[in-house]
């Protein structure tokens, strides 16, 4: 059944066909079944990583964070969900209504194609784009512009400033990700997320292990991507849209109950899928062991690995303190912007002058080190700075030594 | 292949039509009673000064220029990696030229002063 050129698209349709139907509707019945199922995961998906995300920030915080309904708390999501769909829906009296009530609708609708492209194992992938990159940029695109609806529809002057910054920080970070997801594109020479996955095995006397990551020839690209990644998933260190000491919530203040939810909804699907895509190009994507003889473990592999990314992203939530907005802008085109192209031209030239893959290996590896650690550099030294400064703003002279023993007044 | 694309059409439907219908769904289920405090713009509690669609710094403009010319010089880099393993020498020094002048491009904008942001 799992052949080489299985494919649960054919799989369903051949199975209706079997039973009699006409190939025409089997087609569009197993599509429709597995757009169904795939958004269906991934609602699942996301009240799952609201309360991950709120369990690990609180145990980051000291807290208990949601404990009550359901073990571990694990059904708070699910209430919450039908709290906000009780909520007023509140419309500001001057806003632009059309682009206000179009926003979060396209917010939703850009993260859900995103799931077009996700291979969760051989053969089992949405549709298996022959433009499978380029399509998540561009999806990415549909993001940036409904936040930028968003923050102007909503006659606001916080959802303005934050549209504006959306501009700013979302279009800046674009660059350094998309030619980071440039690079393991040239070195497999497919733009099929299936394809790229596939080729990220590693055979050992004919076992697939399963490991043979990009991120080990690339180190410095996923380092960029991710980073690149955390920004335009507005996650803590980026999260100047929603700064909720300067702008209250960001481009979505305006917005309540079910509208507000969906913004919530595609900023979880967005953090987790953009770790997801990180998986597929940089960490094996559906690749393990055994992934040959059980395909359906890479599915388990994909989201294993995903999560992990997702909760060293929640780790950084709870742990980063957030950037001023010329550092981020300066960080993206002074610092990840020339790295990346200088790491696109060496992969290049290397790729060329080298004939044997091995070399090419090795030294994309040495460029890649060396790139990964300029950056890394250029991180220390800001959080050593960050540090000194942070020091000398809270720290107090001396908690103990201020306090005086009680004196009783001796009656 | 273009069966990929009736799969994107039909998810898109579907993606569609649930953010749509949670939000009318919202809409029936939850309370409707606006007042003019209520749907007054929410600006921490002072009353708006002035219009809300303000003039904004040049620099917004200056970088969505910026990022135009990368991301469309970016996406002419795709097809090469795809064919990048039958380029010939000469046309590996056009792409190798072609990136180089994207980078003489990001100095230029350095030295004028287009990256600063105060």
């Amino acid at each position: 059944m799992w052949g080489n050129n299985w494919n649960w698209s054919e799989a369903l349709t051949q199975f209706q066909m079997r039973l009699g139907a006409p190939e025409g509707a089997a087609r569009l019945v197993a599509y429709g079944l597995g757009a169904v199922v795939l958004v269906t995961i991934a609602l699942t998906l996301v009240l799952f990583l609201i309360w991950v995300t709120r369990k690990v920030v609180s145990r980051i915080q000291d807290r208990l964070g949601p404990n009550r309904l359901g073990p571990y708390g694990l059904f708070q999501s699910v209430a919450d969900a039908l709290k906000l769909l009780t909520k007023e829906d509140i419309t500001p009296r001057n806003a632009d209504v059309i682009s206000y009530n179009l926003a979060p609708v396209f917010d939703v609708f850009g993260v859900f194609l995103t799931l077009t492209v996700v291979a969760w194992a051989p053969g089992l992938i949405g549709a298996d784009l022959n433009i499978g990159v380029p399509f998540l940029v561009a999806l990415g695109a549909i993001g940036i512009m409904s936040a930028l609806m968003a923050g102007w529809s909503s006659s606001n002057k916080y959802a303005l400033l934050s549209g504006f910054r959306v501009v700013a920080q979302l279009l800046s970070y674009e660059i350094p990700m998309v030619l980071s997801m440039f690079l393991p594109v040239l070195l497999i020479g497919s733009m099929k997320l299936g394809t790229i996955s596939a080729s990220q095995s590693l055979y050992l006397f004919g076992f697939n292990l399963g490991l043979g990551w990009t991120v080990f020839i690339m180190p410095a690209a996923a380092l960029i991507y991710f980073i690149s990644a955390l920004a335009e998933a507005e996650q803590t260190p980026f999260d100047l849209l929603e700064a909720e000491s300067e702008l209250i919530a960001g481009f979505h203040i305006e917005y309540s109950g079910m509208k507000f939810a969906m913004f919530f909804l595609a900023q979880f699907m967005n953090s987790f899928f953009l770790g997801a895509i990180a998986v597929m190009l940089f960490f094996g994507g559906y690749q393990g062991p055994f992934v040959d003889q059980l395909p359906i473990l890479g599915a388990f592999y994909l989201l294993i690995k995903a999560m992990l990314v997702y909760l060293v992203t929640q780790w950084i939530k709870g742990t980063f303190p957030r950037l001023r907005v010329d550092q981020m802008m300066q960080f993206a085109w002074k610092v990840l912007v020339p790295l990346v192209l200088a790491l696109v031209l060496w992969q290049m030239i290397v790729m060329k002058i080298f004939s044997s893959s091995w070399m090419q290996d090795v030294s994309i590896l040495i460029g890649n080190l060396v790139v990964g650690g300029v950056v890394l550099n250029v991180i220390s030294n800001y959080l050593r700075r960050q540090k000194v400064v942070t020091k000398r703003a809270f720290e107090p002279k001396s908690l103990i030594g201020v306090m005086e023993p009680v004196v009783s007044s001796g009656d | 292949m273009l069966q990929n694309y009736l799969f994107v059409l039909i998810l898109s439907t579907v993606a569609l039509i649930i953010p749509v219908a949670a939000i009318v769904l919202g809409h029936f289920l939850g309370p409707r009673r606006p007042d003019p405090i209520k749907t007054a713009t929410y600006e921490s509690g002072v009353e708006t000064i002035g219009d809300t669609w303000v003039q904004f710094r040049a620099q917004y403009y200056l970088i969505g220029l910026i990022f135009l010319i990368f991301d469309v010089e970016v996406i002419f880099l795709f097809p090469i990696a795809l064919a990048f393993e039958r380029l010939s020498l000469l046309s590996t020094l056009a792409v190798v030229t072609f990136v180089l002048i994207l980078l003489l491009g990001l100095l230029v904008e350095w030295r004028k002063g287009a990256l600063e942001w105060e």
